[in-house]
């Protein structure tokens, strides 16, 4: 019952936080988090729009925790180039419209010097018209269907590529080469199902079946029974938010025991220390982070994990979008000592000359030695794992390795120094599989 | 290919899932005329109750439920008194003030829904903020059937008998006992009942306790197999809602008449074309009911009786 006294805590330092903010009225600027003011040279100014409420709280909050750790790290080693990190940061309420708003607000009002903003795929392509009018350096950092080739865009996460090009191959030879996909039925999982059948396809396996669900669906019973029928050697599940989740429980109990590969399932969600085993059993996440992945600078001491948790002793897990948000923020850090400005185009240059993060020089990549941003396609080459969790749900690494950004680099031929471009490409436009 | 069991397995699944959503709205808004838009809040208190009962307290499973049941069903008796009749806080602005403060929201659907509305947003992120995004699950009792190369959770068939057994409960209780004679009578009469000596202050605050004591039940029960969080109460309301506008003014046998027919054509269009198809065709029955029977299916039924008798 120890959550209760932490849950009050974090209730009184909130209405505290905001009776101070009252009391202070205009003159702190805004946001819980602000530095001080005094001189605008002195500072730059982050905006950080992550959900802390709504249908992706879940997902969202361990990312804006992960930005606040980054930044108070990089302040008290005396921060960007000397100059102080102040925070612009607002809950968007997993609402797409509200991120519109916070979206002009950051960059018109608050005049933000980069942006990190917003979980799901319907989210980024709402703020992205914004962005690239207002020509706004911004970090998309949440694991996703890939393919965004944008000037002013980092989408810094693994894309579906990666992560399914990590774990399909892996339960094809393990298990067998019959596949059946259930996907969130919006552009993330469509797309992502696009990707699993080219994947398929280069793996010598074949789809047998695929289902979009709904994002409000709960009930899952004729999902299930059309898998039996199917009856694959492993299935594919791209299914997002808490609806979906009980997809997980429900499929244990009606006893379907099967291999399932994912991008989605309990790197995002932590699915696994939320139910009772063994819902999770033999589910295969391919990610490029959770928090169970074994590397020194991750759960070693002193490493990223114990990090956050001595920031925030009540968070429920660290998931896989939190890193992405954490590393970027260094990956910025290193830009904008790079130029020697935080002026948005020289920063953008720098960034686009592929900045490389390592555990030698500081501890900012958690996922593996090195983490390189790729400059013609503002994609990370990403260290991959795949995660697998037991009937007791004890996750372990069966699998890992580097796997680049290819789909951009060599598929579409995304070039952003050379050809500037704010697309997004898609798999149906190169693979006849994926129709 | 249409699997006969599977789809008289999904049948039982929808008609259990709508009946048990809707039940505890169908009384409130039939009996009090209060459209309770924290119906689905109301659902959460009775899963969290559930839950936490048994991952805290180490209750079994089926006394946590009928916690889970109780507990929102006195924080209905709560919120009836405190913002729907609006008795308690009258009770001290008249000793304060010397006049009432708030006007009882009876018959008031607007009203009642804004009301209602504003209880919901509160009771969603109280929950945020004292338990956080979510909460640890139990595992779903009970194991699996099997028939074929099929299997199905013998937990979701159970749920179906107990939705069948609280319709001939409620049914029992409204029409059966002296209470649900009252109930009935200040429903239909509300200065007459008073007349004959019925407490009809009491009769609003018991079935809305009542209304919400189900509505928790339904959480609880459902508290196993959805995922545990401040939002989850949202899945339970568009086939409550649907439901309690196809059914119609009579309250139980409205339910168990849409909870079969909504039933019948969720299971049977999820069971051949897919989830999403199920869904559209469950929205579209809703559409067609409202457009040929805007009294819904027991007001119709009540038109075609009336009609029979003035012909005889």
């Amino acid at each position: 019952m120890n959550r209760s006294s932490v849950s009050r805590r974090q209730f009184l330092g909130a209405s505290g936080a905001a009776l101070v903010g009252g009391l202070a009225g205009c003159s702190a600027g805004e946001g819980g988090t602000s530095t001080d003011t005094t001189s605008s040279a002195e500072t730059l100014k982050i905006g950080v729009l992550e959900d802390q409420s709504g249908n992706f709280a879940l997902v969202g909050d361990p990312k804006a925790k992960a930005s606040m750790l980054a930044i108070e790290e990089i302040n008290a080693n005396g921060g960007i180039d000397g100059k102080q990190i102040e925070t612009f940061q607002r809950d968007p309420q997993s609402d797409n419209q509200r991120y519109q708003e916070l979206t002009r607000t950051a960059i018109n009002e608050e005049n933000v010097d980069a942006l990190w903003a917003g979980y799901s795929s319907a989210t980024r392509e709402a703020i992205r018209p914004i962005i690239d009018r207002n020509e706004q350096l911004y970090f998309y950092t949440t694991q996703y269907e890939g393919g965004v080739c944008d000037e002013f865009t980092f989408a810094v996460g693994p894309t579906a590529r990666q992560q399914l090009g990590i774990v399909l191959p892996y339960l094809v030879e393990e298990f067998g080469p019959d596949i059946y996909t259930i996907a969130a039925d919006y552009n993330f999982g469509q797309l992502s199902a696009d990707w699993v059948k080219v994947l398929a396809n280069e793996n010598d396996a074949n789809v047998l079946g695929e289902e979009f669900i709904p994002l409000s669906e709960s009930s899952f019973g004729s999902t299930i029974n059309r898998i039996q029928e199917e009856d694959p050697d492993f299935v594919m599940s791209m299914l997002v938010g808490a609806n979906h989740t009980s997809f997980y429980e429900q499929k244990a109990s009606a006893g379907l025991d099967i291999p399932i590969g994912t991008s989605t399932a309990m790197a995002q969600g932590y699915e696994h220390r939320r139910l009772d085993g063994p819902a999770m059993a033999n589910i295969y996440a391919g990610v490029n982070y959770m928090e169970e992945v074994p590397t020194e600078s991750n759960t070693g001491d002193g490493g990223f994990v114990d990090r956050y948790f001595e920031m925030y002793p009540d968070a429920p897990y660290l998931n896989e979008e939190a890193e992405t948000n954490y590393f970027s923020t260094y990956m910025y850090k290193k830009a904008v000592e790079q130029a020697g400005t935080t002026e948005q185009p020289e920063v953008i240059d720098a960034l686009e000359s592929g900045i490389e993060l390592g555990t030698e020089e500081a501890p900012e990549a958690p996922e593996g030695e090195t983490i390189r941003l790729d400059g013609a396609t503002h994609h990370v080459d990403h260290h991959m794992w795949i995660m697998r969790a037991d009937e007791e749900h004890n996750v372990e690494a069966v699998e890992n390795r580097q796997i680049p950004e290819t789909f951009l680099s060599e598929t579409a031929g995304c070039n952003l120094p050379e050809n500037p471009e704010q697309t997004q490409y898609t798999p149906v436009d190169y693979y006849e599989e994926a129709e | 290919m249409v699997n006969g069991i599977n789809l008289a397995l999904q049948f039982l699944d929808s008609f259990a899932f709508i009946v048990l959503a809707a039940a505890g709205l169908a009384i409130i808004f039939g009996i009090m005329g209060v459209i309770n838009l924290a119906h689905g809040e109301f659902i959460l208190i009775g899963a969290y109750t559930a839950t936490l009962a048994v991952t805290q307290l180490d209750l079994p499973l089926v006394v946590a439920m009928l916690v889970g049941g109780l507990i929102t069903g006195l924080f209905g008796v709560l919120t009836e008194r405190v913002i729907i009749s609006g008795a308690w806080p009258n009770y001290v602005s008249q000793r304060t003030l010397g006049r009432d403060i708030i006007e009882p929201l009876y018959d008031r659907l607007a009203d009642s829904m804004v009301a209602t509305f504003g209880l919901s947003l509160i009771l969603t992120q109280g929950a945020r903020i004292r338990f956080g995004n979510s909460i640890n699950q139990i595992a779903t009792p009970f194991g699996a059937i099997s028939y074929g190369s099929f299997s199905y959770s013998t937990y979701r068939i159970v749920l179906a008998g107990v939705s069948i057994g609280l319709l001939l409960a409620t049914y029992y209780l409204f029409t059966r006992t002296d209470f649900g004679m009252r109930a009935r009578a200040t429903i239909q009469d509300k200065e007459t009942a008073q007349a004959m000596g019925v407490n009809t202050d009491r009769m609003y605050m018991l079935t809305f306790g009542i209304g919400s004591a189900l509505a928790g039940l339904t959480g609880a029960l459902f508290a196993p197999v959805i995922s545990m969080q401040p939002t989850l109460g949202d899945q339970f309301l568009v086939e409550a809602f649907v439901a309690v506008v196809v059914g119609g003014p009579s309250v139980v046998l409205g339910t168990a008449l849409s909870g079969g027919v909504l039933g019948a054509i969720l299971a049977t269009f999820s069971n051949l074309y897919g989830t999403f198809i199920g869904r559209i065709a469950l929205l579209v029955a809703a559409l067609i009911a409202l457009r040929f029977l805007p009294e819904g299916i027991t007001g119709f039924l009540e038109q075609v009786r009336k009609r029979r008798q003035e012909s005889e």
